[in-house]
């Protein structure tokens, strides 16, 4: 989103594109983050149902890959994931 | 025609609003401005007219409402008084953030405590950086003229403010004088059909009201809201223009009285000046020149156009009806002492509280402040800035 000058703001903030939250990215606050390792991964989509955002990722029904413009790195994706050995581990992701 | 009528300031401010006809009110009841809501409500409740109107459970969810109502397109209006003020506070600046015409009586009256009923201005004071415009009455017919230009004010698309309508709780609200109302069809025909700017019922164009906004934004979406109070003033004066082609009655930023050629002054809003210009005649009479400036329209602030008009008077007192606590001086004076400084007009400047909690204020206290700029013009000099009319010492 281009940072816009007062002169540009809508009179009293009111918000008239629906949907431009997408436009926001959230992602910003993030410390740490889940890596995905997809040779692990089972597709259960367990990640996806519980990330609290929309930041899971999944292409014709499979899992791939965080969408880190908004996840948050809470790290219930990675703790949910019942791999064997965890397609998500949290750290410091690309 | 336009009719005389002997009536009050509350069945005044009811009656404009019968006649505005607002699509929703939302109010709750709070001496000395429940009977403007108890006379409304019995002319819906007589089909005199078809407004919406919500009993809420108190003044926080009247002003909530009434931002509801205002930001799905609605023209709406409530009332209030001190603490009932009070305690919509952190819906009021939403009101005037989100940039909702919403039209608004406020009947002055002390802040507790200790409790009290009686007029004073601590509560529109109070909310003086809250981001509405406020006009203040001196009288009824004042009361009840701005209370019909408040809502073209409002609505202009340029301006799209809250417009805060004070007037003295009890000497204005409850005595009875002379007033001309004007026919309904005048003040309908005034006030046009509201075209909301903004509405969340237009389902092919959804909005979101009052959003977020952090460090990135919040700041950019305040300087917007203070232009639009910076250009709120011409408006101001152009819905004054267009009133008195309805009304006869014109009305400015301020009146004076005798002030062109006076030498000491008295700055007092409210029905105070009413008082004081009978002290003006009598002062007058004897051969001082004693003037008199009566502010309406206190935000926006007409800094330079009030600097302009008091500049050449040699001593001025600043009269405030309710007092900031912060060791220095009442409201009004602070502001116009800093209009008239940068201004760079050589008049020396005092500071009177009076009237808090209804003290009465009689044409001997006025008196009391002339003879006292009188002293000052003299000499030249200020004795003592901050001074309390009336108090028992
Ligand atoms: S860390 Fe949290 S926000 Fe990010 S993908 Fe995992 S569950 Fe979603
Ligand atoms: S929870 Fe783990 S295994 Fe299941 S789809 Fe997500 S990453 Fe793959």
């Amino acid at each position: 989103m281009t940072a816009k000058g007062w002169r540009d703001t809508v009179p009293g903030g009111w918000i008239k594109e629906a949907g431009n939250a997408l436009e926001y990215k959230t992602g910003s606050w993030r410390s740490i983050g889940p890596v995905f390792i997809p040779e692990n991964c089972i597709n259960c989509l367990f990640c996806w149902a519980f990330c609290p955002d929309d930041a899971i990722m999944v292409k014709d029904g499979k899992m791939v890959g965080v969408n880190y413009d908004y996840c948050k790195g809470c790290g219930i994706c990675a703790r949910e994931c019942p791999a064997k050995n965890k397609a998500l581990v949290m750290g410091e992701e690309g | 025609m336009a009719q005389k009528v002997a009536i009050t300031g509350n069945e005044a401010v009811a009656l404009a609003m019968k006649q505005i006809n607002p699509d929703v009110v939302a109010a709750y009841p709070i001496t000395p401005q429940t009977e403007i809501v108890q006379i409304f409500s019995t002319y819906v409740n007589n089909g005199l007219i078809d407004t919406e109107f919500v009993t809420v459970e108190s003044e926080h969810s009247a002003m909530s409402a009434t931002v509801g109502a205002a930001s799905a397109g609605a023209r709406a209006m409530t009332a209030t008084s001190a603490n009932g003020l009070a305690l919509m506070w952190e819906i009021v600046y939403i009101a005037a953030s989100n940039r909702l015409p919403i039209v608004m009586p406020v009947v002055n009256r002390a802040l507790s405590g200790p409790i009290n009923i009686h007029c004073d201005h601590s509560d529109a004071m109070g909310a003086r950086d809250s981001g509405w415009i406020q006009l203040w009455s001196e009288n009824t017919q004042e009361a009840y003229d701005n209370m019909i230009q408040a809502v073209r004010l409002a609505e202009n698309p340029n301006v799209q403010l809250p417009v805060m309508v004070c007037m003295d709780g009890f000497i204005i609200s409850h005595a009875m004088e002379n007033a001309e109302v004007l026919p309904d069809e005048v003040v309908r025909e005034f006030i046009g059909d509201y075209t909301p700017q903004k509405t969340l019922l237009d389902k092919e164009n959804p909005v979101t009201a009052g959003p977020l906004a952090f460090t990135d934004s919040y700041f950019e979406f305040k300087r917007a809201q203070a232009e639009a109070m910076i250009q709120a003033k011409p408006y101001v004066l152009e819905v004054a223009r267009e009133y008195a082609k309805v009304s006869g009655r014109e009305y400015g930023l301020f009146e004076t009285y005798k002030l062109e050629d006076a030498e000491v002054g008295i700055v007092v809003l409210g029905s105070t000046a009413g008082t004081a210009k009978n002290v003006v005649d009598k002062l007058r009479g004897q051969g001082f020149k004693a003037g008199l400036l009566k502010p309406r329209v206190f935000r926006p602030f007409p800094a330079e156009e009030l600097a302009t008009a008091l500049g050449h008077l040699k001593a001025l007192a600043v009269m405030d009806r309710a007092d900031s606590f912060n060791a220095f001086s009442g409201p009004l004076f602070a502001e116009i002492t800093a209009a008239m400084y940068d201004s760079g007009a050589q008049t020396k400047i005092v500071n009177y509280i009076y009237g808090l909690g209804g003290r009465d204020v009689g044409l001997g206290d006025i008196e009391k402040v002339y003879g006292h700029l009188a002293r000052i013009a003299e000499s030249g000099k200020v004795d003592q800035r901050l001074n309390y009319l009336g108090v028992r010492e």
